[in-house]
């Protein structure tokens, strides 16, 4: 990487900010309780729409893992998710009326709030459909991990968007307040993933699974990008660039190695396809709001109309991250 | 007689506390250095919450940056203190504050009083270590480091540089051999105080106030000295990783840790509550009282440090992703990819599943559809058959085709009129086995019995396609088990050509072929060439097949040509 190549990126990544900065205004504070955040608190990161039933369980998942403190920006909610939101101890709410679009799907908001509050801390990026799993995440809390990070100098933690549907229809069991997601979406893809490197950014670009096995076949370069780096000890420097497929300086987008070992990583369980789907499916092309005029939501209704069981005899019910790793699709790395 | 704890440390001075009044309650008197770098706040709570042990006592604080004199200077002192406010004990043990016991204290003193005059200390030449991390071995010895490596990096490297440069070696003092080893060590009275008041200890210390980290030389050198009985291991179990820094134990290490049936390990993560609530105690009935035995959290961790540097050969994921050639292994097993096969035989693939008992796949490369073994649309690891999807990535399809399938050999056919972007990987990848039956292409176009310029036109593209993938195979470059037969060649001897790629796929089984694949019927198959040839189009890849006949002998029974008994 040249002198040119590198000082372009830096431009780009300040852009960024002053996007972010400049965006900060389309969002009014709710709630505010980041004065309860301790110097090492874990953080969490997140924007959404019309999400209350999920809510219950994202909490309780990552609670029980160790996150202290939840940003929450949510984008015209009208389900009763705000006022759930508000009344949590441990979460400060923003909310927005603004474009999710115009705001790169959310991301300038998440810039921003995290620039001003999550320097120093350990910073995780989900969607509350997004479950965090690493290695030995059945024994240690986000805690440990983040501990042996920081000892190893590690500065940012990638895991790959493993997408979850049920066996069946995908209405044939409705999702309830409460439930573990993957009690229904338990199947996943265990070995259809193709990866290019990004060479400007530097990242790993992952796509495959059922989305694009069963959206995307005739167009797979179309299917959605599916590695993340959602775990980041925050810098006021750091910018996500796109959703949290890469950021900026572009040494936090280098989770993986190049020669030949295994660096420990981790996977986000995507519980996006359950009987709220379709619905939200049918919202979403309406509001165009999502990336790529929404292509991808396109695509799925499309492929739903048609054949709405994503299940093939040889998904991988899930069990846990040893099983994950056994397959290939996360590592423990050194961590033992 | 007792034993003497010197605990050096710097954070979590909760568990440290805790950890000091297990010890000092059993009996154990404790000498405490705390980093001057703690606030004072926090060590004053720290004493506090350890007033009320007459047997704790704490020394004047250095601010011990890693890998520097002061932790020694800071030890040195600590074992003074110890040695005299304490004369009833027999050995003294230097701790880290992430240390923690997990034997009870008195199976340890047990254990030290029936070895009174041991020194537990890993004390190893420099020639003999293998462990050192950032190149440093007989160079700690031999040149100056006063410059910090953690907060003067550029003035460190600068320095090393220089000396390395001028070709300066440092003198050491005379008697001592420089030995390294674990910072961790257990001695016993008479060493230590030996240690201590060597008469030439002024010369030692300055000597060692330049050495690099000399908390992992000072005692390891000095103690070969003044020992009469060194026994070269620590007592506490300590595990370096692959950039030596101390593996960390957690709850779900407890079992593990129980049965290494080591005194003391290192270091514990300290919210490792659960260890810390079953390792804090007395009670003698949970251990074996075996001799320390830490094999399998060696293994445990050697296998990590594997993992993060050898990777698993073969996988290809998102923090795998190995430049080209770095791979330990292009693909995780072997596969045989086979050529012309199903033109020249009927149903080869039928015959060859039964015959070597893997997967046999047909065209996976074709460019209508991947076509899976018995015509799945979807494979193992929900492999899709739409060529669209693997030609996006024809690398990544054929790397997860073989990880997925680990533990079974996939076989497949692979010809001219398939995507051939996975050529040049397959070729540079020693696990493949390709054979090759070339000009069998033209043995389907003869079988569609037409003769026209398309034919001839179609033949000519097969035939430069095929010409470029034998260029490759042939290439010096090719890792491949290649073998390349020419039409006319192969079928002069089938069988044995068959015999040798079975007996290479499935070595086991070593036996002979008695069921022979029926060969395609090439009844006129040498006019056919031969008017290609008069077309203007060269078929030379086929080889020579002589007009008018199918080539080669045809027996009697033209179903099974080349019964081999």
């Amino acid at each position: 990487m040249g002198a040119f190549r590198s000082y372009r990126l830096r431009l780009q990544r300040k852009r960024w900010l002053i996007r972010a900065f400049r965006k900060r205004r389309e969002m009014t504070c709710v709630v505010d309780r980041t004065k309860d955040i301790a110097p090492t608190d874990i953080l969490s990161f997140t924007t959404l729409r019309n999400e209350r039933v999920r809510l219950p369980y994202f909490f309780d998942y990552y609670r029980k893992q160790g996150v202290n403190h939840f940003f929450m920006v949510d984008n015209n909610s009208d389900d009763g998710t705000r006022e759930y939101l508000e009344e949590q101890p441990d979460v400060s709410l923003w909310k927005s009326e603004a474009s999710y679009k115009r705001s790169r799907f959310g991301v300038d908001w998440l810039n921003w709030l995290q620039y001003k509050y999550a320097e120093g801390h350990w910073s995780l990026t989900v969607d509350v459909d997004e479950f965090f799993i690493y290695p030995f995440c059945d024994t240690r809390p986000i805690r440990a991990l983040t501990d042996w990070l920081d000892a190893s100098s590690i500065k940012s933690f990638g895991a790959m968007l493993v997408d979850m549907y049920p066996k069946g229809r995908l209405d044939e069991r409705p999702y309830t307040e409460g439930q573990d997601p993957f009690e229904i979406a338990e199947y996943f893809d265990s070995g259809n993933y193709s990866i290019k490197r990004n060479a400007i950014y530097g990242n790993l670009w992952i796509q495959g699974g059922p989305r694009s096995r069963a959206f995307f076949p005739e167009k797979p370069q179309g299917a959605p990008a599916l590695n993340k780096i959602p775990l980041v000890k925050w810098e006021k420097s750091y910018a996500y660039v796109s959703s949290t497929h890469m950021l900026l300086p572009r040494g936090l987008n280098l989770v993986y190695d190049e020669w030949g070992g295994e660096k420990a990583s981790g996977c986000l369980l995507h519980a996006k396809f359950l009987d709220t789907f379709s619905a939200k499916a049918n919202e979403e092309l309406t509001r165009n709001e999502h990336y790529a005029a929404s292509a991808e939501y396109k695509a799925y209704a499309a492929g739903l109309a048609d054949d709405p069981d994503l299940w093939t005899k040889w998904s991988e019910r899930y069990i846990n991250w040893r099983q994950l790793e056994i397959l290939g699709l996360m590592s423990k790395g050194n961590w033992a | 007689m007792s034993i003497g704890f010197i605990m050096m440390v710097h954070t979590a001075l909760d568990r440290v506390s805790q950890t000091a009044r297990h010890w000092a309650s059993s009996g154990c008197p404790i000498v405490i250095h705390c980093d001057k770098s703690v606030p004072k706040k926090e060590f004053e709570a720290f004493t506090d919450s350890l007033a009320d042990l007459e047997n704790v006592s704490f020394t004047k604080r250095y601010r011990c940056e890693w890998g520097t004199w002061p932790i020694v200077a800071a030890t040195i002192e600590a074992a003074q203190q110890m040695l005299k406010t304490h004369p009833d004990v027999g050995h003294v043990f230097l701790a880290s504050g992430s240390c923690l016991p997990l034997r009870p204290v008195q199976e340890l003193r047990a254990y030290l009083e029936a070895r009174p005059r041991t020194d537990f200390i890993e004390s190893v030449t420099v020639e003999d270590v293998t462990w050192t991390k950032g190149g440093f071995d007989s160079e700690r010895f031999a040149l100056r480091f006063p410059f910090s490596w953690r907060s003067q990096r550029y003035l460190f490297d600068r320095y090393v540089a220089l000396q390395r440069l001028f070709k300066f070696r440092r003198r050491v003092p005379e008697n001592l051999t420089p030995h390294l080893g674990s910072q961790w060590w257990c001695l016993s009275r008479a060493t230590l105080s030996a240690i201590l008041n060597d008469p030439n200890r002024a010369s030692y210390d300055r000597y060692f106030k330049r050495v690099w980290i000399p908390d992992e030389s000072y005692f390891q050198s000095l103690v070969r000295l003044h020992s009469k009985e060194v026994e070269s291991r620590s007592l506490t179990l300590s595990k370096f990783d692959f950039q030596g820094k101390p593996h960390i134990f957690y709850d779900d290490h407890l079992q593990l840790l129980r049965r290494s049936d080591c005194f003391v390990a290192r270091k514990i993560w300290p919210h490792a509550t659960k260890l810390y609530a079953s390792f804090l105690s007395n009670d003698p009935s949970v251990t074996k009282n075996a001799e320390p035995n830490p094999s399998k959290i060696d293994r445990l961790f050697s296998k990590a440090v594997d993992r993060r540097t050898l990777g698993r050969p073969g996988l290809y994921m998102q923090s795998r992703f190995p430049n080209n050639d770095w791979e330990n292994g292009k693909t995780c097993q072997a596969y045989s990819v086979f050529g012309g096969f199903s033109d020249v035989f009927v149903n080869f693939e039928t015959w060859l599943s039964k015959t070597v008992g893997g997967r046999v796949h047909g065209n996976l490369f074709a460019p209508d559809r991947v076509h899976f073994a018995g015509g799945d649309t979807v494979y193992n690891g929900c492999l899709s058959d739409s060529a669209l999807t693997r030609d996006q990535n024809p690398k990544a399809f054929l790397t997860s085709l073989i990880w997925n399938t680990r533990g079974e050999r996939q076989c497949f056919q692979y010809s001219p009129a398939d995507s051939q972007d996975i050529a040049q990987f397959m070729a540079s990848d020693p696990n493949a086995q390709i054979s090759v039956v070339t000009g069998a292409w033209a043995v389907r176009l003869f079988q569609t019995k037409i003769n026209s310029s398309v034919i001839r036109k179609e033949a000519a593209r097969l035939q430069t396609i095929e010409a470029k993938f034998l260029d490759v195979l042939r290439s010096p470059h090719c890792k491949a088990r290649v073998r390349i037969w020419t039409l006319a060649d192969f079928v002069e001897a089938p069988m044995e050509h068959l015999q040798e790629i079975i007996d290479e796929t499935s070595p086991r089984s070593r036996r002979r072929l008695n069921e022979a694949p029926r060969m395609a019927d090439l009844d006129g198959f040498g006019r056919f060439l031969q008017t290609l040839k008069n077309q203007g189009m060269n078929p030379y890849l086929a080889g020579d097949f002589p007009v008018g006949s199918a080539g080669t002998v045809q027996d009697s029974d033209p179903q099974r040509p080349y019964l081999v008994k």
